[in-house]
């Protein structure tokens, strides 16, 4: 289970429903061990064809997650919007997965944020298998 | 010995631990050696291909490895790699 408080979860959907129709992407970070939201860091989309898909390069990641790491937090993941799309996962989401992270996916439809679904790669990589999200206050 | 720097989210597979000395003289016998030593990395790490996933990105200091030689960049006794997985996705 992956706990996100209700404040970070509109904070989430804000930042998909103002880069709508564009994907956007940003660093999940907090307690590993409670398994719990705590801040979150937005990323800049890399790709050219940021409507379907995302990207963001090796070094302009190492360079958030450590920033996020000195400050104590632990990476419990990423999140990113589905324009138009529904929240669950693509083949593409699934084959550029890590293991040991969640991958939550925020639907906007027609600009206003829909679902919010959570993701963790499987053990065999050969699909990703939801966690339940728990949405605090 | 060179080292090797293991991202976090792949640490479970190398017993937990963020750096791992290798052998090799090159990048692509490092990471044999880093296989060898532990292999539950691999399916991560590589495509059923065998080649090296494309968010899988190697850095021997400062610089990626696809801007030097690729597998083929010569790794000396003290240096230190780094594993730094890019991130991507989409609606399709």
């Amino acid at each position: 289970m992956l706990l996100i408080p209700s404040t970070l979860r509109a904070e989430i959907e804000a930042h998909a429903e103002q880069g709508y129709p564009h994907e956007v992407v940003g660093i999940l970070a907090g307690n590993s061990v409670m398994n719990t939201v705590q801040v979150l860091r937005s990323l800049v989309n890399e790709r050219g064809d940021t409507n379907n898909r995302y990207q963001v390069s090796a070094l302009a990641l190492y360079r958030a997650t450590q920033a996020l790491e000195s400050e104590g937090w632990d990476i419990l993941g990423y999140y990113h919007s589905h324009p138009d799309h529904p929240s669950q996962y693509s083949e593409y989401d699934r084959e550029h997965a890590l293991p040991n992270l969640s991958y939550v996916i925020v639907s906007i439809q027609n600009a206003t944020a829909d679902t919010m679904q959570s993701w963790r790669l499987s053990e065999d990589r050969a699909s990703m298998i939801e966690e339940t999200i728990e949405f605090l206050g | 010995m060179p080292t090797i720097e293991i991202p976090t989210p792949l640490r479970p597979y190398a017993n937990n631990q963020s750096v791992i000395a290798v052998s090799g003289a090159t990048v692509k016998e490092v990471l044999t050696d880093l296989l060898t030593q532990y292999p539950d990395l691999e399916k991560h790490l590589k495509d059923r291909k065998g080649h090296v996933r494309s968010f899988v990105n190697i850095y021997l200091g400062d610089e990626d490895i696809r801007s030097l030689d690729g597998e083929d960049t010569e790794v000396e006794s003290d240096d230190q790699l780094i594993i730094i997985p890019s991130i991507a996705g989409g609606r399709i």
